[in-house]
């Protein structure tokens, strides 16, 4: 080398940046090319790339396929069945279907009950519903919207049967034909059997298939003809359902079978609207329903369903109760989302809920800020134990990992429970600070039951996920960095901070997140220790699963709990950067 | 030794150091620098070379012994109020930094105003010919690069002393050789002190203008370069320096500057003592390689060795012949390519000799 200093730029030889100019100007020497770049055998490359690596990518493929499936099973469906739970309100749609087709033209700011048709197709509904025992899940489910529904529906369930009584019993009194199910069965069969009434059976159909819940094997029967559909409409609706019921669920034939009491008021119906109906029909048949239509009581023609259910119970009346049934009419709702921040659904729109019965909003509060609290605290206390683990001697580091791990290997229950006697009044520690003089006997601190001990119960169980991330990355800092710094003049302070401490921010963001994302979700420990002012949302969700079993406000509120994560992800993302967290090397 | 270390620069006094209180990894070392000096500290790995840099910056506390700089203890000084530059192996640039951050560090430590700082970091940038690196991260320069941005980081805040610890360890060797020449320029024209630690031998012969070699905790020799590689002190120095063809013999009789040896195989050759008994006592006879001559035509009372060529390497610029002498298998002969110079071939027989001066017997 001569006098003249060379930049680093000049440096002649193989230096990798020498490398990369020589390969750049190779390549603007080959100059551009026309066209795609070719093979050796004139396929174009990049197809002779791809074929070469197909191969290598299905391997790939089949090789995280098992793992793939496994979360798609586990995982995402169950997700994606929660997000669905939480919106979704079919049941009253399916249960009740005529019901809320007739409520189409009603609306709660009318200031009345719904008119007769409405009754009539509750009636029908609900009978079948009844009979399908699904009014009772119905009623349970509008329960969670409006107190009392449930017994109402359990008691309508029950008392469906005795509606039109007098009707039914003069029809059975009037010919003895009537007692015979096979004469039922002939009667709705009477005229040309090519011409059944099949849009009639196919909706029955559909709606026996929802109420019962399984796909119909239903032999390909006719009820009901099209004259007997056209002489008493009702009563074929009625017996057609009848059928298909008796015949995939009960799996009798309906000709065996005594109808149900609707069949019969649907007949007592028919005969009292239609004066000639017994023409349609010939011997017997005419005979019988001319006898039926001859017993009616008075006043059948004008038989109301409204009395019959106001009848039973008064709140049939009432206005909450068709207004709650109006608003969850349909497929989905908004209601459990609504529930979820503290507001409700009713018939008047949506309001926020009494001051008192508003949980949820703080619930989450409260989660997310004692979720923050337990993640700064797992930093205090894991970052020097990380440091520690990371710059000790190998064998000595080996043994305060086995320290750090060994909660890992026990059962979280006995843990908290552990801590449970360790922070109750009488319990150790504070025995400890009494003995001490530190706390006089009658002021014993309050550490469990509340939210104080659910976070130094959670602080302790989730430390390890904080010291673990930390300590990969620390293990990665070389200790010439802290000497470097040193020789340049740091001391020790600055040293650790200006150059130690942002080389293990990745360490502390990915333990930050695994701790805060793990105490979000967090049910077991804050149930144990949490009392009621030291639960989080968790525990509410658990309840609404397993004890009111009401499942989409659990779904909601879950979904609720998931967006929160990713919306602070994101945000983490957006100050942090994803790609400054570092689980290892 | 020990009169010049009282107005030294840096100065080891009796300087031990254990880790395990077992062994001792540094043994009784004394060594004095004058100002201005680029001493390089040469071993094999674990002699001790390292701990003694590590010593002088603070890192290590000396077991036993006072290492002392401008005359003043500095064994209870922490190593940030040292005031001394350090270059370490893997740069230990701040990677979260960029490299005008990793320059200002030291000043803003030293709490030095923002407009001195700009200007002394462009002047060491400058220095190293980084100049437009100023805003880059570490992990987007080459190794050379990076190194060149540890060096002007160590001489940013003018220190006396800098300590350089197997600085080029991790570069090519074209880059090296770079690298060495800027050092030392840069050394010679800033008037700092250096004390660099390496385990290559061009290296510390090339930059330095004393060497130590370390080995088993001790100083072996410290000499000039040239010294060092034509007058070895003792076996291990002669071995470790350059290539060297080792004969073993015992002293037939010890004369002023001549010694004649009696070789293990029966010939008898001259050599200068250097570090000998008297006669009977065994010795190792060291030769360096192109100070072998085929077919010589020196005094008549030189003495010669027959020899069986068994290998002839090209080397461009050289030949490399290897040759069986006197029992050793191993014994080369470097020649320069000179047009008139014979290609021996193995198998051949030869005569080599060396001027006595050339042949050095030293201890066993």
């Amino acid at each position: 080398m001569t006098d003249t200093p060379l930049g680093p730029d000049q440096i002649s030889g193989a230096t990798p940046d020498n490398a990369l100019r020589n390969a750049d100007r190779a390549a603007a020497k080959d100059g551009p090319h026309d066209g795609p770049m070719l093979a050796a055998d004139g396929t174009p490359l990049r197809r002779s790339l791809n074929r070469a690596l197909r191969r290598q990518k299905l391997r790939a493929l089949a090789l995280v396929a098992p793992l793939l499936l496994f979360i798609l099973i586990t995982f995402v469906a169950p997700i994606a069945d929660m997000l669905f739970r939480s919106v979704e309100n079919q049941i009253v749609g399916e249960t009740l279907p005529r019901t809320v087709a007739a409520l189409d033209d009603w609306t709660f700011a009318d200031g009345e009950p719904p008119d007769e048709a409405a009754y009539d197709a509750l009636y029908s509904d609900m009978f079948l519903a009844a009979e399908a025992k699904t009014h009772t899940r119905l009623g349970g489910r509008l329960n969670y919207e409006t107190t009392g529904i449930s017994s109402l529906f359990r008691q309508a369930g029950r008392g469906v049967a005795d509606i039109g009584e007098a009707q039914i019993e003069a029809i059975e009194d009037s010919s003895e034909a009537w007692d015979d199910s096979a004469f039922w069965a002939g009667l709705m069969l009477t005229g040309d059997e090519a011409a059944a009434d099949t849009d009639l059976l196919a909706d029955a159909r559909a709606r026996a298939r929802i109420i019962s819940g399984e796909p119909l094997a239903m032999p390909d029967e006719t009820w009901p003809s099209a004259a007997a559909a056209a002489a008493l409409p009702r009563t074929a609706v009625a017996y057609t359902e009848f059928a298909l019921y008796t015949w995939s669920v009960d799996e009798d034939p309906p000709a065996e079978e005594d109808p149900w009491e609707a069949v019969w008021l649907s007949l007592a119906l028919d005969l009292a609207a239609n004066p000639d109906a017994p023409s349609a029909f010939s011997g017997a048949q005419a005979e019988a329903l001319s006898a039926a239509q001859a017993a009616l009581p008075p006043g059948t023609a004008d038989f109301s369903f409204r009395d019959a259910f106001l009848e039973m119970d008064e709140d049939w009346g009432s206005l909450d109760v068709w207004g709650t049934i109006k608003a969850f009419g349909g497929p989905y709702t908004s209601g459990y989302f609504l529930s979820a921040a503290d507001y409700s659904l009713n018939p008047e729109g949506v309001s926020a809920m009494p001051e008192d019965e508003q949980i949820y909003r703080t619930l989450f509060v409260r989660t997310l800020v004692m979720s923050l609290t337990i993640t700064l605290s797992c930093i205090l206390l894991g970052y020097p134990v990380a440091w520690l683990l990371a710059n000790l001697p190998l064998r000595t580091a080996n043994v305060l990992m086995i320290l750090v791990l060994l909660p890992f290997w026990t059962s979280l229950l006995v843990r908290t429970s552990a801590w449970k006697v360790l922070l109750q009044q009488q319990g150790v520690i504070n025995d400890i600070l009494v003995w001490l003089g530190i706390v006089s006997d009658g002021g014993r601190l309050i550490l469990i039951n509340n939210a104080t001990g659910t976070i130094i119960a959670m602080t302790h169980i989730l430390l390890p996920f904080m010291i673990l991330p930390l300590y990969s990355v620390m293990k990665t800092i070389p200790p010439s960095y802290l000497r470097a710094a040193k020789s340049l003049g740091a001391t020790d302070w600055t040293a650790f901070w200006r150059v130690y401490f942002p080389q293990s921010v990745p360490g502390i963001g990915a333990g930050s997140i695994l701790v805060f994302i793990l105490a979000i979700g967090y049910y077991i420990t804050p149930e144990i220790v949490g009392g009621t002012k030291g639960v989080f949302i968790s525990n509410r969700i658990a309840y609404h699963i397993s004890t009111s079993l009401n499942w989409g406000l659990a779904a909601a509120l879950g979904s609720i709990l998931l967006v929160l994560v990713l919306a602070l992800y994101w945000l983490y993302d957006r100050i942090v950067g994803i790609d400054n967290v570092k689980l290892g090397g | 030794m020990t009169e010049a270390a009282s107005d030294a620069f840096v100065a080891f006094e009796r300087v031990q150091k254990s880790y395990d209180g077992e062994t001792l990894v540094v043994k009784d070392l004394n060594l004095a620098m004058p100002k201005g000096e680029f001493l390089t500290m040469l071993g094999p790995s674990g002699s001790g070379k390292t701990t003694c840099l590590m010593m002088l910056a603070g890192f290590e506390t000396a077991t036993h012994g006072e290492i002392k700089l401008e005359g003043k203890p500095i064994n209870n000084i922490p190593p940030h109020k040292r005031g001394i530059g350090m270059v370490f192996q893997n740069y230990a640039l701040f990677p979260h930094m960029t490299v005008a951050e990793n320059l200002a560090f030291p000043l803003e430590v030293r709490k030095i105003g923002k407009s001195e700082r700009e200007e002394k970091i462009k002047r060491a940038l400058d220095m190293v010919q980084m100049g437009h690196f100023g805003g880059r991260r570490p992990a987007q320069l080459s190794g050379g690069q990076q190194q060149r941005i540890a060096l002007a980081r160590a001489l940013v805040f003018e220190p006396e002393l800098v300590l350089m610890d197997e600085p080029l360890g991790a570069l090519d060797k074209q880059l090296r050789e770079t690298l060495q020449f800027e050092i030392t320029r840069l050394a010679h024209d800033l008037g700092i002190t250096v004390v660099y630690v390496t385990h290559d031998q061009t290296e510390a012969l090339t930059m330095s203008d004393r060497v130590a070699v370390f080995d088993d905790g001790r100083i072996q020799q410290l000499a000039p370069p040239d010294e060092l590689y034509e007058a070895p002190r003792n076996s291990f120095v002669a071995q470790f320096i350059g290539e060297n063809n080792t004969l073993e013999g015992t002293l037939e009789r010890v004369e002023g500057e001549r010694c004649t040896v009696r070789l293990d195989s029966g010939e008898v050759i001259d050599a200068k003592p250097v570090n000998v008994g008297k006669a009977g006592e065994r010795t190792k006879v060291s030769i360096r390689p192109e100070r072998v001559e085929f077919d010589p035509e020196l005094g008549p009372d030189a003495h010669t060795l027959k020899a069986e060529v068994r290998e002839f390497i090209y080397m461009g610029d050289t030949f490399r012949t290897r040759l069986s002498v006197a029992g050793n298998d191993d014994f080369i002969v470097k020649t320069r390519n000179r047009a008139d110079q014979v290609r021996l071939t193995p198998g051949q027989s030869v005569t080599i000799g060396w001027l006595p001066q050339d042949c050095r017997a030293l201890d066993a």
